[in-house]
């Protein structure tokens, strides 16, 4: 190795080329992040499988039981819901990746880099969340159809299948793909604030899992009065066909889980601008 | 160029950095030299916008840290700390960085040769070696082609032939007019890769000079080794002008208090015969040690 070879050749074109850090050019390069990392192919393929695959293996389930089950389960078989049963499988693959989009470059230092590479460091926030919006949405988006319309080709066995354009299985496929989205944006909020992989999942499933359970366990008075506003309940609302009582409307509880994660992610920005990396 | 002025840095009641304030020229190689926990890492820290100062500022080419529109291109940076995923691989590492200044993949390409890891380039860094890690720290930094390097402890890890190696790219990189600045708890390296040394202790500046003014400064009390035909004689002499003498190896006398031009004087006032006068100089290493001992974080009892 010669000294001569520090004398880096592309000193006039690599400073003309580039002005300087722009969103786009971050949205590039948290693209390249998010799929150099194998444990990113593995979790997100982990979601597809869930999302595409569970609820064709119920239908198929329930199709080859149907002649054995008691009328009451067959009266209240929900076609809509059952399709898309994969998604609380998907929803915890989602929120432990957007976790580790960012609690992994804490754990591991990059953040340093990455910092020092977008000084301003709050775009560096808003490419990680854009990204990662992106993907976990269209990949859902694309699986959940899948998994939708295999499901319903299962169903027509017994003629309990309900095609998408039937009120109201299209808002529950597209209500649970942005509930899973949102949700992802809500755990790159927590990984940000708590700095730390383990501390970053805990807080989802705590707020996420552990709450409405805690909730359960209190008066039936009191425990009406707060389930509606837990986000795992709020958000949940529009995965649901029917509301049932105490809950918020579909679109209504929706809109308040994505207040809870507005306020989060508010809340990860400042941290992030002033805290020491 | 790096400008600190009157910076500080408090973690609580603990002070990393104490009102520091130096200047790192360009075209020249700038040591930062301070024993462990003497705020060395921490002052590369707030130099890179990473860390917040508790008081005063600090400026790369005149302009704070957070302030740069294109950072890779003015400032590049190893820190002693990894600051690489090591899930990734180190092509895809460099990409990522590149990516946020749209600087293109040839350029990739060129610093991973550059660094010699053209055959590992492709793996994931958690199964590099430090020497390896340490490389591609040294790749990042130079992505951007940027006016400004800073180095926190470089050398770690490395082979003494990664040594040399780093050592000519630093002199290199600051003969092309480039701010270099790096820093070191090990005099040697320093010796033989700084023209110009800040040493801190206890994140305090305790000098800001050249390499050579550095030793000189220090070896101004250092004692003169001397032999002549009647020792005893010439012994008497010196401690009768207010030397300390100590008996030295060879049938030699080793003379505190005095200068090499005193002791001869006085020589040749007594008619003494000199066959030796041998000013010692400290090295490097015995001047930092004698300027730090008061700030050493922990003291060797």
């Amino acid at each position: 190795m010669t000294t001569e070879a520090s004398s880096l050749p592309l000193n006039a074109p690599v400073q003309g080329m580039s002005s300087g850090v722009t969103l786009p050019r971050l949205i590039r390069s948290e693209w390249t992040k998010l799929w150099s990392l194998r444990s990113t192919r593995w979790t997100l393929f982990f979601a597809c499988l869930s999302m595409a695959g569970l609820g064709p293996l119920i239908a198929v389930i329930t199709m080859a039981r149907w002649n054995h089950m008691p009328a009451i389960q067959r009266l209240t078989l929900d076609p809509i819901e059952r399709s898309l049963g994969g998604y609380h499988l998907a929803q915890l693959a989602i929120g432990v990746l957007g976790v580790l989009v960012i609690s992994g470059e804490y754990s591991t230092g990059m953040i340093r880099s990455s910092l020092m590479a977008a000084p301003k460091r709050l775009p560096v926030l808003w490419a990680k969340i854009l990204v990662f919006a992106s993907v976990a949405f269209v990949l859902m988006v694309i699986t959940a159809l899948i998994g939708y319309l295999a499901s319903q080709a299962i169903f027509t066995q017994h003629h309990v299948n309900v095609p998408l354009s039937q009120t109201p299985a299209f808002r529950v496929l597209i209500g649970t793909v942005l509930f899973m989205t949102v949700t992802g944006v809500l755990c790159v909020a927590l990984g940000t604030i708590v700095r730390s992989t383990a501390g970053g999942i805990s807080a989802y499933v705590g707020i996420m899992f552990v709450l409405p359970g805690l909730a359960d366990i209190l008066p039936t008075s009191l425990s009406n009065a707060i389930n509606p506003y837990l986000p795992s309940n709020a958000g949940g609302s529009v995965t649901s066909v029917f509301q049932q009582a105490h809950t918020f409307s579909a679109w209504g509880g929706f809109a308040l889980f994505c207040g809870y994660t507005v306020v989060a992610v508010g809340l990860a920005a400042y941290l992030l601008r002033t805290r020491d990396a | 160029m790096i400008e600190a002025r009157a910076v500080g840095k408090h973690y609580g009641q603990k002070v990393a950095v104490d009102d520091l304030t130096f200047t790192v020229k360009p075209g020249i190689v700038t040591g930062f030299l301070g024993p462990n926990g003497a705020g060395k890492s921490t002052t590369m820290r707030l130099i890179l916008g990473l860390d917040a100062p508790t008081s005063g500022s600090v400026t790369v080419n005149g302009k704070h840290y957070r302030d740069l529109r294109a950072p890779l291109h003015e400032v590049g940076a190893l820190l002693e700390a990894r600051a690489i995923h090591t899930g990734r691989s180190g092509y895809n590492h460099l990409l990522a960085l590149a990516q946020t200044h749209s600087i293109p993949k040839r350029r990739v390409d060129e610093v991973i040769e550059l660094v010699g890891l053209e055959s590992v380039a492709r793996k994931r860094v958690g199964s590099f070696s430090l020497g390896m890690g340490q490389r591609l720290g040294v790749a990042a930094a130079l992505l951007g082609d940027p006016k400004t390097v800073i180095l926190d402890e470089p050398a770690n890890g490395l082979d003494p032939e990664g040594i040399r190696w780093i050592r000519n790219l630093l002199k290199g990189l600051a003969a092309e007019g480039r701010t270099v600045f790096l820093s070191s708890h090990l005099m040697s390296e320093m010796e033989q890769t700084a023209e110009h040394l800040i040493v801190i202790g206890k994140g305090r500046l305790i000098a800001d000079t050249s390499v050579s003014q550095f030793v000189s400064q220090a070896s101004s009390g250092a004692p003169v080794r001397v032999r002549a035909a009647q020792l005893a004689a010439l012994q008497d002499a010196l401690t009768g002008n207010g030397a300390r003498v100590i008996q030295a190896d060879g049938g030699a006398i080793e003379v505190q208090g005095l200068s090499s031009e005193q002791i001869g004087e006085i020589a040749a006032a007594q008619q003494l015969v000199l066959h030796e006068l041998t000013p010692l100089q400290a090295s490097l290493e015995d001047a930092f040690m004698s300027l730090t001992k008061d700030a050493v974080e922990y003291q060797q009892v």
